[in-house]
């Protein structure tokens, strides 16, 4: 493989991460609070299509993308008033979403089926993006690509410096106790609720508006459940994240061009399941090997909470 | 309603009922229109297979008006849930049912012994009986006048192709496609690579992407969405669409596209049972019948190629050309189909493997 060509295969990797990254680290915070939220997939979809629409009607792609995550967010608040204020059982409710979702999106979607919408511009910086190699990998991508990137440092700084991420980490580990010295615990759980929906909806806008640009009932794929994987296998920290959608983007990017030279004799199926095997493996090594018992799960992980009246 | 009924309405009722019975045997249907029952096993939006089945349904209705009522049940999955529907379309009174996926095989055969009044027309099967007709359509005929063009645009002289699964219908297709384009330039090859799905645009499109990296500058596929097609446009190279014209995605990158055109057929069956003249049977049709079309040449196309395609069209359709005439190579250069010879529709039908030049 020629320089050139690692190049390409680098960027389609990179796109092929970046609505994992999207999707898994709105997981991650939303864990980090405490609370499970199994509903990605349907919350991607929802960005996705209200992205699609808005980017269509408006010509606006920066509108959509701000749809998308409102979006993301609305169907996130649905399953925030069930699960935190209703205290409605989390996995139940996040699998609701799913489904609802599938169906929402469909139905809201139907009308711009085979419609075509202009991919997001790259960015294109003069002079600096012509640079062999470097150029391409660092300038040449859209601006979602970008802010995943971003997040990424953004929120791994804020769960661990800041006095906010404290908070949110402590109603995560024990609401009880972060409810006894006086904060809310519904409040923060909503917050995160909502930028997991957020993301998840901005996860769902770049499937929409750049991978393959176009609107398609139930175009995420089950991303979303990758995503929720990721989140366990990075051990619910957003470097790993990154290092986790990288690799799953990889190996199901190698895969396909191990099939365009010829397969190297490995039925296609089985190198279709590459990317599945490779999470499974890690997720064996982390929880069996010498950092057993270190999975960093939140205490609280999936538990309702009422305030003591 | 019927514990209050007075007997001027039981007089009124039978004498209704008694015009009906006289008017018994073919006439009685004039009046009634034919109703006409699809099942798809996608979305009507899926822009590919599913909608191209539902552009037929919606020409039967523009041709025969009030004379027709067509129901359609979408994105039924293949299986029991396949049986409940076709048997409920076959008990509410439909008089034709087009199952439109191969694995609402044995659901149809199933409801239509318990139904033997119900016609029905299943789509790319192999199984009949007294009231269930098979139909499908040659769409490797199309792939022939697709690889006839690709061998004169491509510089690289190397096509990649999104397959599905390597089943039959899909091998003939990318075989068809491969023997096309070598015919033009002997040293022409064919990548293929699989998604393992008919529809997920995600992979299909990283798949795409994964043979542009890799030297094609040709793109064909077998699944139904346009994301292959979308990234040879970014892409800056050239491809066809599939099953619908996908020129909206790719208005430079579009080449031409295989149509399935299921009006003409449709249409003919609903006819058939108006005239009582429908009888079981299996076709196969393609280029000569106008169930495949080719979509408009993209501009892409130099005015000879364009000529040559046609000719290419034309001959297949007089059946001075034949897509599986030999001599046929295999992958590892043993000879299949010997000099002269052309296989019949059983041997494609069951072609399980690769011409000369496909990579797979």
């Amino acid at each position: 493989m020629n320089p050139e060509s690692a190049v390409l295969v680098m960027l389609t990797v990179m796109s092929a991460a970046t609505p994992l990254l999207f999707a898994a680290l709105g997981e991650l915070v939303t864990e980090k609070a405490g609370v499970l939220n199994l509903g990605v997939e349907g919350m991607m979809l929802a960005g996705a299509v209200s992205g699609f629409a808005v980017t269509v009607t408006s010509g606006s792609a920066t509108l959509g993308i701000l749809c998308a995550a409102l979006g993301g967010a609305a169907m996130a608040l649905a399953f925030g008033v069930l699960t935190l204020t209703l205290a409605a059982n989390q996995v139940a409710t996040g699998l609701a979403l799913t489904i609802f979702g599938v169906g929402l999106s469909a139905l809201a979607g139907s009308g711009f089926v085979g419609m075509p919408v202009m991919p997001l511009p790259k960015l294109a910086v003069p002079g600096l993006s012509d640079i062999p190699v470097f150029g391409p990998l660092v300038f040449g991508h859209d601006a979602l690509v970008y802010l995943a990137l971003l997040a990424t440092g953004g929120i791994g700084w804020f769960l661990a410096h800041t006095r906010a991420g404290l908070i949110l980490r402590a109603v995560g580990e024990s609401h009880e106790s972060a409810h006894a010295i006086g904060y809310s615990v519904i409040r923060v759980r909503y917050l995160a609720v909502l930028f997991g929906g957020t993301m998840s909806g901005l996860g769902g806008a770049f499937m929409s508006l750049s991978y393959t640009p176009m609107w398609a009932e139930e175009m995420t794929a089950g991303r979303g459940w990758i995503a929720l994987a990721l989140v366990v296998f990075a051990s619910w920290r957003p470097g790993r994240v990154l290092l986790g959608a990288y690799l799953f983007g990889g190996v199901t990017i190698l895969q396909l061009h191990a099939q365009g030279v010829g397969g190297l004799g490995i039925p296609s199926q089985v190198l279709s399941m590459l990317p599945y095997l490779a999470t499974i493996a890690v997720l064996t090594i982390i929880a069996a090997g010498p950092w057993r018992g270190r999975l960093d799960a939140p205490a609280c992980l999936g538990q309702a909470f009422r305030p003591p009246k | 309603m019927k514990s209050t009924a007075t007997r001027r309405d039981f007089v009124l009722g039978s004498a209704a009922a008694a015009g009906a019975l006289s008017l018994a045997g073919r006439h009685a249907f004039a009046a009634d229109p034919l109703k006409v029952g699809f099942v798809y096993v996608g979305p009507v939006g899926d822009y590919g297979w599913t909608h191209g089945h539902d552009l037929g349904r919606k020409a039967m209705v523009t041709h025969f008006g009030d004379k027709v009522k067509t129901t359609f049940v979408e994105s039924v999955t293949e299986g029991p849930d396949a049986e409940r529907v076709i048997r409920q379309l076959a008990s509410s009174g439909h008089g034709l049912v087009f199952a439109t996926s191969f694995g609402f095989m044995n659901p149809t055969l199933r409801v239509a012994k318990q139904f033997p009044k119900v016609k029905f027309e299943h789509a790319t099967g192999y199984q009949t009986s007294p009231n269930v007709s098979v139909y499908n359509a040659r769409f490797h005929e199309g792939r022939v006048v697709c690889g006839t063009i690709a061998g004169r645009v491509s510089k690289s002289g190397v096509a990649g192709y999104i397959g599905s699964f390597p089943i039959p219908e899909v091998v003939m297709g990318i075989n068809a496609f491969a023997l096309a384009a070598r015919k033009i330039r002997p040293d022409f090859k064919v990548k293929v690579v699989w998604a393992n799905s008919w529809y997920d645009p995600g992979k299909e499109a990283d798949g795409a992407k994964a043979l542009v990296d890799q030297g094609v500058d040709i793109m064909c596929q077998h699944t139904d969405s346009p994301a292959p097609l979308q990234v040879a446009e970014t892409r800056g190279i050239h491809g066809f669409g599939q099953a619908s014209d996908m020129k909206p995605f790719a208005p430079n990158a579009q080449l031409t596209a295989i149509l399935d055109v299921w009006d003409g057929y449709y249409i003919q069956r609903a006819q058939d049972i108006m005239d009582g003249t429908w009888k079981s049977h299996s076709i196969w049709w393609g280029l000569e019948e106008g169930m495949v079309k080719m979509a408009p040449y993209g501009p892409a196309v130099p005015e000879a190629v364009a000529r040559e395609a046609d000719a290419v069209r034309e001959a297949i359709i007089a059946g001075t050309r034949h897509p599986f005439t030999g001599p046929i190579k295999d992958q590892k250069g043993a000879l299949r189909v010997a000099d002269g010879e052309t296989l019949s529709e059983k041997e494609i039908a069951a072609m399980d493997w690769y011409v000369e030049g496909v990579e797979a």
